[in-house]
């Protein structure tokens, strides 16, 4: 089904990625991989590929069709060539942006149809294992939504004298159980998903599941799990140290007591409004300005770690008909202008392009960061507008890459203990981790023409038009002459006839 | 003028202790603008002066030649009228609101305009070779200017006494020699683009987006809304017929005032500034200044009256119609494309009127003031 990587697809890696809801950063900590709302597709292509636009378009419908998704959307005016924010996952070398696509279409929302095609890449789809928990009517009810597939090439072995291609598959769901439940925080496999585990996937080499247990305070249990874990595992994550129950599917120990897995979390207390730490980087955007005209777009970048300052890659995609000043672009930190060491600027061309903003800004510790830039509204061909035109136009997320400072040190782990989510955030020299983050989308109005009178305007404008060449015509044409005296109409002929017979001089 | 300038220069007074360098600019590119608009006045000015002078010899000549009827004396341009009519025609530019307006808004137009009155100047002063360039030089920034090359070349032919005839030697050279320097200029200056850029992206990029009028901002122009509301299949179409508009009248308007070419280049201007993809106010600006050029035909015009009216009201009703689409959201974009339509009815009727005026002045000329009829009642004039 899937088309095989490494002969008739060009690609090098790719990622292909929808979300429904947004990921609130602030409250909810860091992603563990976030997608932006909508769907993004990015792509390495291997450069061998000569025609890597038509490759792209291609594998974007392709795609498409895989999924079920409306990835065909995806044409030159909605994708773009980052120069930094993306590197290639994986086995790959090559470094050459002109190989990269990367296109996200905010509006397109993730739904059903597009999870159905998702599970039924995993070996056993939906049968067994810990896909049965996956059940689309309790997956849409909640939060946040998000699927993802990467792919990229890997070692097959130590030695790593041949190549592999990874596929992995990552859904991430938010259920706020606090609302959804009369306030109450705990929850079970049942309550969320309806469902409880009863075997692993026959196929699988690893079935696991891990449970956050840690606590922020030490002497205190506050969470009780049930049934008891096997093992518990203690990993640093996103620089941050967590505790998890480890229950492994392929444990026959785990099935003694009762025939299916029911994780049950428990909070020992009423809790008191505990929130999650703030994360040390998050980020948001909207649009202010009133009026149809002119607007401007402002990012907010924070940086709460204590006493590290870090750089972040902004990535900017506006759509050709917000038209950006460049020159209105600043940057203030704490009050003052923070010079970005690196920009890079893709004017956008109507109809053809977007606009490409890709900048390294330093974060000073504990600041925010203000970004603004001022656009201008243009007016659209009234067959351009969506059929909701009043709604507005959405314009996609921002996209956040950074190596963050772990504010706690991070232990090296063996390879092989290590949980495979782990590997999704590997972390750099021991001090450093990377995230990548996406922004709100925004919604723009723009100015619509009246759509019901096309015909009126063509006939008006015309008229005008007309006009204009009808007294030219005449001027350029005709010559003056003196008017001579007319023979008059039939009724001053009758009255002259009728004054003639009564005598009376004509008229 | 004066006001606008002094409150920019307090206003940067103010910032200059904060924003030094990026007040300085400010100030320069206000200057620069406000500098382009002297000049298109000084080049009006000189021009004037220039063409009043030809034409106070030329009247002179065609009295002797006994051309006029005898009691059409009143008529004919006095020194003493003709005076002030440079002076007025600087001023005109240079205290037109529209001016005013589109000095404050930096529009480039400016540039645009003092390159073709620096044409017309070199034109009326008889120059081939400067006209040529900046003929071309205005072609190149607009495309639209090419249209001036008739009224240019009649003129030129006129100041070197050479007749205008098909069979003439003298003529066919002349316009070859005349079209060769304005063709070869362009051609170096477009080369010269190509070598900087090194490429010929620019010329889909400059002239296809004139032509093509893929952008829609709503304008003073009949282009933007009739474009969005055009079914897609018929755009082509459309966009012909309505960019043919400008060069449409330029063969027939050189026939009909082959002896009057600075009035042909007033009215092609005029047509220019109505039926270009993106007029700006400040084109409507430099036609306007040559309305005092045309005081002697103000008692033979029919409605001005209505027509400045109408020109003054929508120039009003523009911000407000804009502010309740735009901001205030209590009006829609019909109201503001009414606006742009009365306002082009009202252009197209004045020059019309003025078209109308300057031919029926010309038979009184010839024909006298005081016509006569068969039956020796009140002469009506009309057009057959």
């Amino acid at each position: 089904m899937w088309p095989p990587p490494s002969s008739s697809a060009p690609a090098g890696t790719r990622t292909c990625s929808a979300g429904a809801g947004f990921w609130r950063t602030r409250s909810w900590g860091q992603p563990y991989l976030q997608a932006p709302a909508g769907a993004e597709l990015w792509v390495w292509f291997q450069d061998t590929v000569s025609d890597v636009d038509k490759a792209w378009n291609d594998l974007s419908n392709i795609l498409s069709g895989i999924f079920c998704a409306s990835l065909n959307f995806i044409d030159s005016t909605n994708t773009i060539i980052p120069t930094a924010s993306f590197k290639p996952l994986g086995l790959v070398n090559v470094t050459d942006h002109r190989f990269l696509r990367y296109a996200i279409l905010p509006r397109e929302v993730v739904c059903t149809e597009n999870l159905t095609p998702w599970k039924k890449l995993l070996p056993c789809s939906s049968k067994a294992g810990l896909a049965v928990l996956l059940k689309a009517e309790r997956l849409f009810h909640s939060s946040y939504h998000s699927q993802a597939v990467h792919i990229r090439p890997i070692c097959r072995d130590k030695s790593c004298l041949s190549l592999s291609w990874e596929l992995r598959q990552i859904l991430t769901v938010v259920f706020d159980s606090f609302a959804s439940a009369q306030g109450k925080k705990d929850w079970s496999f049942l309550k969320i998903f309806s469902r409880t585990l009863t075997e692993a996937c026959p196929l699988a080499s690893q079935s696991k599941v891990y449970v956050d247990i840690s606590s922020k305070t030490e002497e205190q249990e506050l969470l009780d799990v049930s049934p008891a874990p096997l093992s518990v595992y203690e990993a640093s994550v996103q620089g941050d140290r967590r505790t998890y129950a480890v229950y492994d599917l392929l444990n026959p120990a785990l099935f003694n007591t009762s025939r299916n897995l029911n994780v049950l979390l428990k909070w020992k207390r009423p809790q008191d409004n505990l929130g999650l730490a703030v994360p040390v980087l998050h980020a948001q955007r909207y649009v202010s300005g009133y009026g149809l005209q002119t607007g401007e777009i402002s990012t907010l970048v924070y940086n709460t770690h204590p006493y590290r300052a870090f750089p972040v890659l902004l990535l900017e995609t506006v759509p050709w008909y917000l038209r950006l000043y460049i020159h209105t672009l600043t940057i203030i930190t704490k009050g003052k202008e923070n010079k970005p060491s690196y920009i890079h600027y893709q004017p956008a061309q109507d109809r053809k392009r977007p606009h490409l903003l890709e900048m390294l800004i330093q974060l000073p510790a504990n600041s925010v960061t203000k970004i603004n830039i001022q656009f201008e509204r243009a007016l659209l061909k009234w067959t351009e507008y969506t059929p909701d035109p009043n709604h507005g136009f959405y314009v996609s997320p921002s996209v956040l890459s950074a190596l963050v400072p772990s504010t706690i040190a991070i232990k090296e782990e063996d390879e092989e203990i290590k949980p495979l989510f782990a590997s999704l955030f590997p972390s750099f020299d021991g001090s450093s981790y990377f995230v990548r983050l996406y922004t709100e989308p925004l919604l723009v109005n723009l100015p619509t023409p009246d759509f019901s009178m096309p015909y009126n305007v063509i006939c008006l404008t015309c008229t005008v038009v007309a006009v204009c060449y009808g007294s030219f015509y005449n001027l350029l044409t005709r010559t003056f002459h003196v008017e001579e005296p007319k023979r008059g109409g039939l009724a001053k002929r009758l009255a002259n006839i009728i004054r003639k017979m009564r005598g009376v001089p004509p008229l | 003028n004066i006001t606008f300038l002094s409150i920019k220069v307090r206003v940067c007074l103010v910032t200059l202790k904060k924003k030094n360098h990026l007040c300085f600019d400010i100030l320069l590119i206000f200057f620069s603008f406000k500098l382009t608009d002297i000049l298109t006045a000084i080049a009006l000015y000189l021009a004037v002066q220039d063409y009043n002078k030809v034409l106070f010899k030329k009247q002179k000549l065609l009295i002797e030649l006994d051309k006029y009827a005898p009691d059409a004396t009143e008529l004919i341009q006095t020194p003493m009228e003709m005076y002030y009519i440079p002076l007025k025609v600087a001023l005109f530019y240079l205290l037109n609101p529209y001016t005013v307006l589109s000095c404050v808004a930096k529009s480039t137009c400016a540039i645009n305009n003092a390159i073709i009155a620096f044409f017309i100047l070199a034109t009326i002063k008889g120059s081939t070779f400067l006209s040529a360039i900046f003929l071309a030089l205005a072609t190149y920034q607009s495309l639209y200017p090419l249209t001036l090359f008739a009224p240019a070349l009649l003129y030129l032919l006129q100041r070197q006494f050479i007749s205008i005839k098909m069979k003439s030697k003298e003529f066919w050279l002349y316009t070859v020699q005349y079209a060769g320097l304005y063709l070869g200029s362009l051609i170096v200056i477009i080369c010269l683009s190509f070598f900087l850029l090194n490429s010929w992206d620019f010329i889909p990029s400059v002239y296809g987006f004139i032509l093509s009028v893929p952008d829609l901002t709503p304008n003073v122009g009949l282009f933007w809304y009739f474009f969005a509301e055009m079914f897609e299949h018929f755009s082509l179409f459309f966009v012909c017929v309505f960019q043919i508009n400008v060069f449409f009248y330029t063969i027939p308007l050189a026939l009909k005032l082959k002896e009057h070419p600075i009035f042909f280049m007033f009215v092609q201007l005029a047509i220019i500034s109505i039926f270009k993809s993106y007029p700006t106010v400040g084109d409507i600006a430099l036609y306007m200044a040559f309305l005092p050029l045309w005081s002697h035909l103000y008692q033979f015009l029919r409605n001005v009256f209505i027509l400045s009216c109408v020109l003054i009201v929508c120039s009003l009703l523009f911000p407000v119609l804009w502010h309740l689409w735009i901001y205030a959201g209590s009006a829609n974009s019909n109201f503001y494309y009414a606006i742009t339509l009365t306002f082009n009815v009202g252009q197209i009727f004045l020059i019309s009127d003025y078209f109308y005026a300057f031919l029926q002045r010309e038979y009184y000329l010839t024909h006298g003031i005081h016509l006569i009829r068969k039956d020796r009642t009140d002469p009506v004039l009309v057009l057959k």
